[in-house]
Order: structure tokens, then C-alpha cells, then sequence
């Protein structure tokens, strides 16, 4: 890295916005994954024109730039694979506008998820996608990567809700796509960006749609002696068309984790638990509820447990959205898989992930949303073992590709990044590279933006030159 | 046109002869703005569309993909036209997981042949387009139109889960999957909505469905003014109440509809006439699920109405029979329009909904001035259809229609609103661009274009900027 790049960048932001000591980098080689990848410079600009500079500096200096929000992302989307630049955008965290009448939202990148929901409560409305950590993660990072979460399953994800992008481009072009009304003419630019995981540009604006709280909220527990029950159940629910906000399955073992550290009032005893959302206006809910309840009896469920107040809720929810956390309990590492099947084939499909889990001698824990078939095995490891590392990436790799024979998909919101590009053939065919590969060219041409994601490495930049020290990619070979 | 005399006999070593047809009559049939291609191919197998798309990549000659050609009027005249590539021969429901509520169908395939076996599942697509009944799916996405269920259900964009296309190097590819959530790869397949075809050749196309409502009411609040109906519009959104559609039409689309039911050879099942007048505004309200539900909204649809603040509405209730042919006028209103003039130009405005108001008066004063009659539909979402109906197709209603359309998207671009004319006279495409005022990101369009389709033959020109 070249110490006149670091200097255009302390006169550009200050010197107080710039990071390039190795203790300090550090800090930005990690994020939610097993993955990492060290920047050889962090920067924290406050404003477009000053992303849009950096862009060009990084570009006169030939070094690649990577954008990061929080650090949440759990598929290596926001990490310098091939060190560089990385713009931080957590100073850019101003919501610029609430429009209630037309239920618009304009923030920037910067911005906590959840901190929208919290200043568009008083008027009613609240920003629909919720992952599990949106009480930190940035709407920025949720744009890249096309973020989830349990309500999802009724409202969409991320990519649902955005109508309009401001842009910054590789070759440092400011530029905006979309329209606040959210149905511009022309191609849909933002259906193309909103996913794109940081490979074709760097979001600097965003213009969201707010959505209205519901009059009614139900939120159920059913709690199953054994796993199939509680699959058989999502599959009923599903195929008897009834429409929870929210259907999301902790098996026991990973409940009782959650548990010992939440104290969230889940039955330590149970094979599985449902927690089950219904939303709307009082009367759908009731009939809901109903529905629900009646299937989950159907399928022999030990007992269905509705939460009585609000307090009960939330505490049933931070048991779910805390879940990853409390696994840090029971072992000191664990990969999180985001497979997505067909829903119809959830019951063989949890069944198949405990064989795995057999066969390759790990435990490998389930919490994930049932509803919308998009699974999250967590596999337990140890990381100071290389031999055990090894065999969780190859479980876990058979675990996705059994996903992908049953019709489903390699990943449902947390994005391929530099940890699933490897298994990127599994679904995609040489043709569909070449037209991704031009499409990512007619934007990124010199792979200057987040080098190294997305595309397995053969098919990917070709220049491309990953670090020794940035990658597990050998261990999954 | 040289290189197009023996375009046939090309096109028939690549596909059995009884494929390819060169008859004028026929060619005819699939002109685009008056442009009329040299032959048709009706390829039965994705493979052989692409064998059609890769020799034209070779050969440097344009196509278009249609299906029943319904909505094939959309776009610009295209720059060059050499064949039309019929893709109705690809037409099977490739896959229909009731459980999983995921549909993948050929492009080629009519809506109503879908429609029935999610029907009898008591599932849908909330895709009742204009034309849909005559239309393909394929033709339904590429032509971007909306319907008025978007209110609840979003546009194509929310519930198009995977696609499979030719791009323009002649090679299958394909785009999302058949699974309800999925964030692997780019989402390419939402640029083929409304890419008319200028992007690629949309082969298979992957859903998800919906559970049908197992009960639905329709209401109507009709109104002295358009002011006085987006007060109760407001009322409405500010409220718990999700309709499944509002819609809010024009007196003379009113009078349109009441025409249509007058002309029509079918007597109506129960007769607009009598229940409804034209010399109101109307907010057309639709509200569907359990009857408990339906119950709840009408009753709180009847408080709100009579709230002192809700401008005094006349608030009717539609019986069933009512309800469907109403639905289906409103869903139908483009090709209505589109009968009502010989030279029809219909606008599709989008504007915040708080903004409509002044709008509408804009866009009514300026169709006075032109003496130009005019129609139009608004759903609450703020998409607009304003329809300028001239009553003959001579040169003073196309120079009052010029002048009009200029003067429309200057309106638009200070109200901050999109315009574009979907559907028009083709001597207004001559004189204008249907696209209005350029797009900031026009630049990125065509950089995309060419990602896609590198040597420029799938329906090159008609879509924005030139593309």
C-alpha cells in the first residue's frame, strides 16, 4: 500500500478518518463468517462526494476498495480478500428523511436497521426486513447483500423494499437508480444492485418503503417431541395455504443453548419448537391462530403456547435472533449454512443434515426460518483444529449440495461472498457465468470493487491475487 | 433487403420448414409499429430458440420474441426487424408444487392455462393484466404491465423467483431458482421485467403463488371531485385496513365502462347501469378474506365514510355478480380505451401518492385545452393511466396529441413524477419519444443492453433511450 494513497486520504478526511496501523486494520479482517481478510487501510468517509473521491484515489493508485457496513454478514461479503481499501460507512449513518405520507424512508448506508424501525414507530410505520441482527447491522449491508430475517416470510426481503439507490461506480461516477414512487421506467437497476453484494457498486443513499404495524399480533409457541413433527407441521401449514408472518424452527439441542443464555422461557425438554407469527387485522389473526394451532395438534404437538403480552414476545423473539450468539457457549467456533430448499421437502431435508452431521462426527444444531424453507445448519468446531475445520467446510458443502438437488439454492439471505463462490458451479452453468461475468464487467470492469466474491475464483476476476493469510479456500477444496 | 430475400430459407436449415414462415399476409400479422419482419419462427424447444438467437448474432439480424402479440404495440418502432420470434410453441407447465406454492412455466404459455390448475388449488397469480386472458406469460413479463392487485401483492418483481433466457449470444442461461427466498447470484431475472424483449429471450419463468382469498367484497365511493375521493383514499391507508385493490376512476372512464356494458353482445349478469354514474369520481375499493375479515372491513369502510372529514360520499356495496364484471372492466380498462379512439394515447404517470391531487388537475386542464377527450385510472399506489382519446386518427389530433405528450412530461418532470406513453398512435413515436425525458441512469440501461446482448439483435430501439 502506498504511504502517498494513505496521505491523499488523511487530507481528503482527516487523519482521524483513516486506520492503517496493523492493530488497528485488524479489526476490519472479520466479519460474521469463518472467513478473513485484511485491508490494508480503513476509511470512515461522511459523505457521497467523498466515497465517490476515495473510489478515484484507490483507482490512480491501483488498489481495490471494499465497502462495509457493520461487520455482520456471515458470507465474507464485506472483507478486503485481496486487502486494499475498505470505506467504512458507520459515520455515514444520517436517516435524511422520513416521509410518512407516502411511507418513504431516504437513509444512509451507515444506518442500523433497526434504528429505522425506531424513529418511524411514532407515526406507526416500521422498516420490514428484520435480521437477526438488526439492532447493529447497517441498512447499507442489508442492501448488498439482499438481507432476510424471520418476518420475511410474509413481508420480503430487503430487495422488496427498496425503491430507489444512490450509487457511487467503480470508476467513481455518482450516480442514481430507481425513483422514491419505486416504479421507474426502464430496466430495474435497483432489482440489480439490491444483492449484488458490493461487486458492481457502493451504495451512498437509499430510499426504502415503510411499512405499516399491524393491528394484531399473535405469537405462538408449539412445542414438538420430535423434529419430523415439527417439520411435518411448516409443511402442513404451507400446504393448507395459511400465511404467518413469521414460522421459524429451533430444534432442541440448540434451544436449550439458547436457554441456558437467554432464559427465554423455551421447554428444555422438547424436540423442537415453532414460533409462529400471525399479523393483521384482529379478526384474520384470530382465524389464524386458529389455523395454526389446529395443525400443530394435527401433527401431535405437545403443547401450544401463546404468548400473553408484549413482554413475552419480545423475549420468546430475542431467544430466536440471539440464537447464533448463545452457540458461542458450546463450542469455540460454528458455521452457519443458508441453504434453501423447496418447503415441501423440509422433513428428509433436516433428516439428511443429521446424517451428515453423523457421518463427519459434528453436531450440527437447526434454528432457522421454516416458513420460507431457507435452512440454517450450524456446525459446530473447533478452529485451532485444522483436521476439524476441513471436515465442517466438506459436511457443510454436502449439506448445500443436497440442497441443490432437491430444487433449492446455495444461499437465501446471508449471499455468497468469498464463502459459498467455490460451490457456485453446483447450480450455475459456464453460460451463466460469462453473462454474470459481463454484466459485473459493464459496471466493475477492472474488478477494482470487492475482488474475489460472488465468482468462484476460476471463473472470477482474472488478475485476481488472494493473500495467504484471507482465506480457508484451500480447506474446502 | 437483400440480405433479408432468402432470410426463410436460412432459417429453415435450422428448424423443420413448417416452422418458419415467409407468407406477407402472415409476416404481417407480426408487425411492430408498422415494421413488418421478413419471416417468423416458431421454435418448439428452448434450444431451437437459441439456435435461432445465435444465428442471429451471426448474421447481424434483429429480432423480436412475442408471444400472442397482445402487448406487442409497447415500445418505440424498432430500429431493425428481421424475425419475429414466436415463442407460443413453448408452452408447457414445466413444474406446479401446490405444497410449496412454486409454478415454473414455459413462456410461451397462455395465462388461462396456468390459471386453472392453480384455480383448482385454490391458488393464483395476481398477474390480471391487461389482455391476460389472451396473453402468454412470457409476454406478460416482458411487457412490464401491472395490475391492480399490486396494492397487496406487489408487481411481477416481488413474486418472480427464476427465469431461464437466451441472452444475446445465442446461450441458455438462467437467473434466481424455484425457491421462495434465494439470494444466490445476481437477480437478473428482474431485469427482464418490461425489458420488452430487448435484453433476452425469455424461455421458462419461475413463481411464486398465492393462496386465493376464500371470500372478497367490493365497494365504490363516489365523489363530486378527485380531491374529495383521495381524502377517503387517505383515510383508508391511515387506517388498519388492507384492501386488496383501490382504484379511483374518472367519470368518463365511468361513462367508458357503461358504454362497454350497453355495447356489450352478453347481457351483464347485474347491470352497472342504474348503480353507478358517470358524473362521479369513483373509488373503487376491493377487500378479500375469511368473511369475518370482509365483515370487519365493510363495517369499517361504512364508519369511515360517513366521518364528517370523508366529504359525504355515495358508498355502495357491489353484489358478487356486480363486483366481477366491475373488476373486470378496471382490469381491463387499457384495451377499452384503446376501442374508445382510433388514435388512443394512454400515459402511465407514477407519482407519490400524496402528490396525485394537483396532478390530476394539471393533466385534465391541459386535456381541455387540447379539446382532446380524456379518461383516467389511478391506484392508490400512485400509478396513473391517463388516457387522451381524439376521435379521429387524422394530423391535427396527432399534432394536438405532440403537443399534449410535450406538455405532459414537462407537467411530470416538475411534480417530480415518471411518464411514459405505453401505448400510442405510431405516428406520435415518429415525433416523440414514448420514453419521456431522458433517465439519469440511461448510461447503466445501456451498458446492461450490452451485457446481454453484445451485437444488438434482440429488439434493438424500443426500449428507453434508444436501447
Amino acid at each position: 500500500m502506498s504511504s502517498g494513497l494513505v496521505r491523499d486520504f488523511e487530507k481528503l478526511l482527516g487523519s482521524s478518518a483513516v486506520l492503517r496501523r496493523p492493530e488497528d486494520v485488524l479489526l476490519y479482517e472479520y466479519d460474521g463468517s469463518v472467513e478473513k481478510g485484511r485491508p490494508d487501510v480503513v476509511v470512515f468517509p461522511t459523505t457521497t462526494e467523498q466515497v465517490s473521491r476515495i473510489v478515484k484515489l484507490a483507482g490512480t493508485y491501483n488498489v481495490p476498495v471494499v465497502g462495509r457496513g457493520a461487520g455482520t454478514g456471515l458470507s465474507g461479503g464485506a472483507l478486503a480478500r485481496t486487502g486494499g481499501v475498505m470505506i467504512v460507512f458507520a459515520r455515514m449513518n444520517r436517516i435524511l428523511e422520513i416521509d410518512f405520507e407516502n411511507r418513504r424512508a431516504i437513509v444512509q448506508p451507515g444506518v442500523v436497521n433497526h434504528d429505522l424501525t425506531l424513529a418511524a414507530v411514532p407515526h406507526g410505520l416500521y422498516f420490514a426486513p428484520d435480521p437477526s441482527s438488526q439492532k447493529s447491522c447497517t441498512i447499507g449491508g442489508n442492501v448488498a447483500e439482499n438481507a432476510g430475517g424471520p418476518h420475511t416470510l410474509a413481508y420480503g426481503v430487503t430487495t422488496n423494499h427498496v425503491t430507489a439507490l444512490e450509487l457511487v461506480l467503480p470508476d467513481s461516477e455518482i450516480v442514481c437508480v430507481g425513483s422514491k414512487h419505486g416504479d421507474a421506467p426502464g430496466y430495474d437497476l435497483t432489482g440489480l444492485f439490491v444483492g449484488s453484494e458490493g461487486t458492481l457498486a457502493l451504495v451512498t443513499e437509499i430510499t426504502v418503503k415503510l411499512s405499516r404495524k399491524p393491528e394484531a399480533v399473535k405469537t405462538l409457541l408449539a412445542i414438538f417431541e420430535t423434529v419430523d413433527d415439527a417439520a411435518e407441521t411448516v409443511v402442513d401449514i404451507t400446504a393448507r395455504a395459511i400465511t404467518p408472518a413469521a414460522c421459524e424452527m429451533l430444534d432442541g439441542w440448540t434451544l436449550r443453548a439458547v436457554e441456558d443464555y437467554i432464559h427465554a422461557g423455551f421447554p428444555m425438554d422438547s424436540a423442537a419448537v415453532l414460533l409462529i407469527e400471525v399479523e393483521g387485522l384482529a379478526e384474520a389473526v384470530a382465524a389464524q391462530a386458529a389455523a395454526v394451532t389446529e395443525v400443530c395438534n394435527l401433527h401431535h404437538a405437545r403443547e401450544v403456547r401463546l404468548a400473553r403480552d408484549s413482554a413475552e414476545r419480545e423475549l420468546l423473539w430475542k431467544g430466536r435472533k440471539n440464537a447464533f450468539g448463545a452457540m458461542g457457549r458450546l463450542a469455540p467456533s460454528n458455521y452457519v449454512l443458508d441453504g434453501v430448499i423447496p418447503r415441501t421437502k423440509l422433513p428428509q431435508a433436516l433428516r439428511r443434515i443429521q446424517q451428515v452431521g453423523e457421518q463427519y462426527g459434528f453436531k450440527i444444531g437447526n434454528i432457522f426460518h421454516a416458513g420460507d424453507g431457507n435452512l440454517h445448519p450450524i456446525v459446530l468446531y473447533d478452529p485451532r483444529d485444522a483436521t476439524q475445520f476441513e471436515r465442517a467446510m466438506k459436511a457443510s458443502a454436502e449439506i448445500i449440495r443436497y440442497c441443490v438437488e432437491v430444487g433449492g439454492a446455495l444461499t437465501g439471505e446471508h449471499g455468497i461472498g468469498m464463502e459459498k463462490s467455490g460451490l457456485m458451479p453446483l447450480l450455475f452453468s459456464d453460460a451463466d457465468f460469462a453473462l454474470m461475468r459481463r454484466v459485473h464487467d459493464a459496471f466493475n470492469p477492472d474488478c477494482s470493487l470487492n475482488p474475489g466474491k460472488i465468482f468462484p475464483l476460476s471463473k472470477g476476476c482474472g488478475e485476481i491475487r488472494v493473500r495467504p493469510q484471507s482465506t480457508h479456500d484451500s480447506a474446502r477444496k | 433487403m437483400t440480405a433479408n430475400a432468402n432470410l426463410a430459407s436460412r432459417l429453415e436449415s435450422l428448424l423443420d420448414p413448417s416452422q418458419v414462415i415467409s407468407d406477407p399476409a402472415v409476416c404481417a400479422e407480426y408487425s411492430v409499429d408498422e415494421i413488418q419482419p421478413a419471416a417468423v419462427a416458431r421454435p418448439a424447444s428452448a434450444e431451437e430458440a437459441a439456435e435461432i438467437a445465435r444465428f442471429a448474432a451471426l448474421e447481424k439480424v434483429a429480432l423480436i420474441p412475442c408471444g400472442n402479440r397482445t402487448k406487442l404495440a409497447i415500445g418505440m418502432p424498432p430500429a431493425r426487424y428481421d424475425i419475429a420470434l414466436d415463442m407460443t410453441g413453448l408452452n408447457q407447465i414445466v413444474h406446479y408444487d401446490p405444497g410449496d406454492l412454486t409454478l415454473s412455466v414455459d413462456a410461451g404459455t397462455n395465462f388461462n392455462e396456468f390459471a386453472v390448475p392453480l384455480y383448482n388449488q385454490k391458488q393464483f397469480l395476481p398477474l390480471s393484466v391487461p389482455f391476460y386472458f389472451e396473453s402468454t406469460i412470457g409476454g406478460i413479463i416482458a411487457s412490464g404491465v401491472d395490475s391492480g392487485l399490486r396494492h397487496s401483492y406487489g408487481t411481477a418483481r416481488d413474486f418472480l423467483i427464476g427465469a431461464e433466457f437466451i441472452d444475446g449470444t445465442g446461450k441458455l442461461c438462467k437467473s434466481g431458482g424455484r425457491v421462495v427466498k434465494n439470494v444466490t447470484g445476481y437477480d437478473l431475472h428482474k431485469l427482464l421485467i418490461g425489458s420488452l424483449g430487448t435484453l433476452a429471450v425469455i424461455t421458462r419463468l419461475n413463481f411464486r403463488t398465492f393462496p386465493a382469498a376464500p371470500s372478497s367484497r367490493g365497494f365504490i365511493a363516489s365523489f363530486r371531485t378527485a380531491e374529495d375521493a383521495l381524502v377517503l383514499q387517505k383515510m383508508i391507508a391511515d387506517s388498519p385496513l388492507s384492501p386488496a385493490s383501490i382504484e379511483l376512476l374518472s367519470p368518463q372512464l365511468m361513462q367508458q365502462f357503461l358504454d362497454a356494458e350497453k355495447n356489450s353482445t352478453e347481457p351483464p349478469a347485474a347491470p352497472l347501469a342504474g348503480k353507478v354514474s358517470a358524473n362521479f369520481w369513483h373509488l373503487c375499493l376491493s377487500v378479500e378474506g375469511t368473511p369475518e375479515v370482509c365483515e370487519r372491513c365493510a363495517r369499517d369502510l361504512t364508519r369511515l365514510v360517513h366521518q364528517p372529514s370523508a366529504k359525504n360520499p355515495q358508498f355502495t356495496e357491489l353484489s358478487e355478480n356486480e363486483a366481477a364484471d366491475f373488476w373486470h372492466y378496471i382490469g381491463q380498462a387499457v384495451p377499452l380505451l384503446l376501442e374508445a379512439s382510433p388514435a388512443a394515447a394512454i400515459f402511465k404517470i407514477v407519482q407519490l401518492p400524496a402528490r396525485l391531487g394537483p396532478l390530476f388537475t394539471r393533466l385534465s386542464d391541459l386535456a381541455e385545452q387540447a379539446a382532446l377527450p380524456h379518461s383516467l385510472m389511478a391506484r392508490a399506489c400512485g400509478v396513473v393511466y391517463f388516457a387522451l382519446l381524439p376521435a379521429a386518427d387524422d394530423a391535427d389530433s396527432i399534432r394536438r396529441l405532440i403537443e399534449a405528450a410535450s406538455a405532459i412530461f414537462q407537467i411530470c418532470v416538475r411534480e417530480g413524477a415518471s411518464s411514459t406513453i405505453p401505448w400510442c398512435p405510431v405516428a406520435l413515436k415518429r415525433a416523440i419519444t414514448i420514453w419521456g425525458p431522458a433517465l439519469p441512469d440511461a448510461n447503466l440501461m445501456r451498458r446492461l443492453k450490452s451485457a446481454f446482448d453484445p451485437q444488438n439483435i434482440f429488439a434493438p430501439g424500443r426500449s428507453h433511450g434508444s436501447i
